[in-house]
C-alpha cells in the first residue's frame, strides 16, 4: 500500500511537470522576446534570457505607439461593461429565482436564446444598429453590446446562485417589511460573493478581450481598445515582436491582479453556480 | 419563492426585468431577426431600400461554394479534435490535483494561465512559434528532435496552417475543462469513494464507476459548450491564417461570414452563413437541454 502511494505520487508529479512546461514554454518565449532588442528577434537557438536585454519595447509601445492609450480606453470599456453586466444581470436573476410573474417561464428561455446564439453572426445587424443609433466608434457601442452578450450566461449562473439562499433569512427580511429591492440589495447581494466573483471574472475577461466587435465597430484610431491595437500592430509592423509581446504583457497585467484577487472563490464559485456535477 | 404566497409581483418584476430586456431587444433580438430579413436579400448598405430580394438564394450560392464547403469541413475538424484533446487532457489534470499534494494551488493557477491570456495574444504567439524561417517550434523540430531536415512553412500551406491553430485552442483551453472538471469532482462525497475503497475497489473501479457516472452534467455541460465554442471559433482563424490564408482554404465558418459581409460587402451572403451556422447551433441546444434535465432528482 504505501508504495503504491509513493509510485502513484510520483507518476501524478511527472505528469503535472511535463503539462506544466508545455504551458509554460509558450509563455516564457513570450515574456523574454519581449526583453528582446530588435537584432535578436530570430536569432536561433533561442536563449533562456536575452543577452543584452532590453527594455526598449516596453518604453516604445507606452510612448511612440499609443498602447497608453489603448490600455486606458480598454480599461474604461472593461470595468464599464463589467459593472452593468453584474449589475443588470443579478437583478435579472433575482427576478426570475425569486419573483412570481406571468410568462415567466417563456421569458427565461427567450433570455437563454442569447446562450445558443454565436455572437460573431450579429456583428452584421449590430454594426447597422449602432450606425443607427450613433454608437459607431463610440465605446458606449462597445459597452452596451459586451453587456448584452453576456447577461444570458450571467443571469443563468447567478439565478442558480440565488436559488441557494436561505429562504428563511428571506423571509424574516420581509416581515420586517423589506421590499424586493431590500432583499435583493441588502440580503441576497451580499450573500453571494462566489457567485458574483465568477460574473466578474467572466465579464471582465470578455470585455478586456474581446476583438471582433470592437474591430468592426471602432473605426477611429485613437479609440482603439487594446486587442485591436495589438493586432493591426503586429499586421503593419510583421517582425517587431518584441514590441508586440511588450504590449501583450502590459495588456496581461490587469487580468492576472482580478484572476489573483478573486481565483480563490473561483472553484467555490463555480460549484455554487447552475453547473453542478 | 419566498413571494409566492402574496399576489403576482408584476410592478417589482417589470423593474428588475426592464434594464436586462431593453438591451437584449435592441442588441440581441432585433438583430437576430434583422440578419434573417438580410439573408433574403442582395443587400445595399448604403441604401438598404435598393436591395433585392432573392429568396434562398445566398445560402444556395453558400451551399454550393467550395469554398464555403472547406470552411464548414475546417470547422468541423478542428471543432472534433480540440474537443476531444481539452476533455481527456482537462480531465486527467483534474483528477490528478484532486488529490492532497504540495503545490496544489500553484499548479492550479499555472494551468489556468493560458485561460486568462487574450485570444489575439496567444494567437499572435503562436504565429511567432510557428514562423517558417526561425520559429520556435522549427528549431525543436529540426536542431533538437532532428524529426525534419528543413525548415516547414507552416503558414503557407492550406492543411498545415491548421495546425497551429487548433494547438493553440488546446494549450489554453485545457486549463478552463480541469477547473470545471475540478467543481466537478469535488462536489462528490468522500465518503463514496471511501466506502468503495473499504469494499476493495481500487482506484481505477473507483473512477469508472462512481466519478464518471456521478459527474455527467459537467461532463455534458463541458461537451455542449466546447462544441459551441469551437462551433464559433474566429479569432485564432483571422489572426493566425489571416482570414483562410492560403487561398481560402483555411476558414473557419465565421472567418469567412467576416470576408464576405466585410471585405466584399456581401452582407446577404454573410447573413445567410451566419444563420446556417445558428440554426445549427440552435438544434443542438436543444438536444443539450434534453441531456441536461434528465438527471434532475439526484
Amino acid at each position: 500500500m504505501k508504495r503504491s502511494q509513493l509510485f502513484n505520487k510520483i507518476f501524478s508529479y511527472a505528469i503535472l511537470l511535463i503539462g506544466l512546461g508545455l504551458v509554460v514554454i509558450p509563455i516564457w518565449y513570450m515574456v523574454s522576446t519581449a526583453f528582446k532588442p530588435q537584432t535578436m528577434i530570430f536569432e536561433m537557438p533561442p536563449k533562456l534570457w536575452p543577452i543584452p536585454s532590453t527594455l526598449n519595447n516596453f518604453v516604445k509601445a507606452l510612448t511612440t505607439d499609443k498602447f497608453g492609450l489603448y490600455f486606458w480606453n480598454s480599461a474604461k470599456v472593461a470595468l464599464a461593461s463589467t459593472l452593468m453586466t453584474v449589475l443588470v444581470s443579478s437583478m435579472l436573476a433575482f427576478a426570475f429565482a425569486k419573483l412570481n410573474f406571468p410568462g415567466k417561464e417563456t421569458l427565461f428561455y427567450v433570455l437563454l436564446l442569447g446562450m445558443m446564439v454565436p455572437p460573431v453572426m450579429l456583428i452584421i445587424p449590430q454594426f447597422i444598429v449602432a450606425h443607427t443609433l450613433d454608437l459607431y466608434n463610440n465605446h458606449w457601442g462597445l459597452i452596451l453590446v459586451y453587456v448584452t452578450m453576456n447577461i444570458s450566461m450571467q443571469t443563468f449562473l447567478l439565478r442558480g446562485v440565488f436559488e441557494d439562499v436561505p429562504k428563511e433569512i428571506e423571509e424574516a427580511a420581509l416581515i420586517d417589511g423589506g421590499s424586493p429591492w431590500t432583499i435583493f440589495w441588502r440580503i441576497d447581494l451580499p450573500l453571494s460573493g462566489p457567485g458574483l466573483s465568477v460574473v466578474v471574472i467572466n465579464s471582465f475577461l470578455y470585455s478586456w478581450e474581446e476583438y471582433s466587435w470592437a474591430n468592426v465597430n471602432i473605426g477611429d484610431a485613437l479609440r482603439r481598445t487594446l486587442p485591436i491595437g495589438i493586432a493591426l500592430f503586429q499586421s503593419e509592423h510583421l517582425t517587431e515582436w518584441g514590441q508586440v509581446f511588450a504590449a501583450s504583457l502590459l495588456a496581461l497585467v490587469p487580468v492576472v491582479i482580478i484572476f489573483i484577487i478573486f481565483q480563490r472563490y473561483f472553484v467555490q464559485g463555480i460549484s455554487t453556480t447552475g453547473i453542478k456535477g | 419563492m419566498i413571494f409566492s404566497r402574496s399576489r403576482n409581483q408584476i410592478i417589482p418584476a417589470i423593474i428588475f426585468l426592464l434594464p436586462g430586456f431593453a438591451l437584449f431587444a435592441v442588441f440581441f433580438l432585433g438583430p437576430l431577426l434583422y440578419s434573417l430579413r438580410i439573408s433574403f436579400f442582395d443587400w445595399n448598405f448604403a441604401h438598404p431600400e435598393r436591395s433585392v430580394w432573392v429568396g434562398f438564394g445566398n445560402y444556395i450560392e453558400q451551399l454550393k461554394s467550395p469554398i464555403f464547403q472547406r470552411a464548414v469541413m475546417n470547422t468541423a475538424a478542428y471543432t472534433m479534435i480540440t474537443v476531444t484533446v481539452k476533455m481527456v487532457l482537462g480531465f486527467i489534470v483534474a483528477v490528478l490535483l484532486n488529490q492532497k499534494m504540495r503545490g496544489r494551488t500553484f499548479f492550479r493557477v499555472a494551468y489556468y494561465l493560458p485561460v486568462i491570456t487574450s485570444w489575439v495574444i496567444v494567437s499572435l504567439l503562436f504565429t511567432y512559434m510557428f514562423s517558417g524561417q526561425s520559429g520556435l517550434v522549427n528549431y525543436f523540430l529540426n536542431d533538437m528532435l532532428h524529426i525534419t531536415d528543413h525548415d516547414i512553412m507552416w503558414l503557407a500551406d492550406g492543411v498545415l496552417a491548421l495546425v497551429p491553430v487548433v494547438l493553440v485552442d488546446i494549450w489554453k483551453g485545457v486549463g478552463w475543462a480541469a477547473v470545471i472538471f475540478l467543481a466537478g469532482l469535488q462536489s462528490i462525497p468522500v465518503d463514496l469513494n471511501e466506502a468503495a475503497s473499504v469494499d476493495g475497489a481500487n482506484r481505477w473501479q473507483q473512477l469508472i464507476y462512481i466519478t464518471l457516472p456521478l459527474m455527467r452534467g459537467t461532463l455534458v455541460f463541458l461537451l455542449v459548450v466546447l462544441i459551441l465554442g469551437g462551433l464559433n471559433a474566429f479569432v485564432p482563424f483571422q489572426l493566425i491564417t489571416h482570414g483562410g490564408n492560403p487561398m481560402d482554404q483555411t476558414h473557419s465558418i465565421l472567418t469567412l461570414m467576416m470576408r464576405a459581409t466585410f471585405s466584399r460587402l456581401d452582407f446577404g451572403s454573410g447573413a445567410a452563413i451566419s444563420y446556417m451556422l445558428t440554426v445549427f447551433v440552435f438544434l443542438f441546444s436543444l438536444l443539450q437541454l434534453k441531456l441536461l434535465r434528465k438527471p434532475k432528482g439526484e
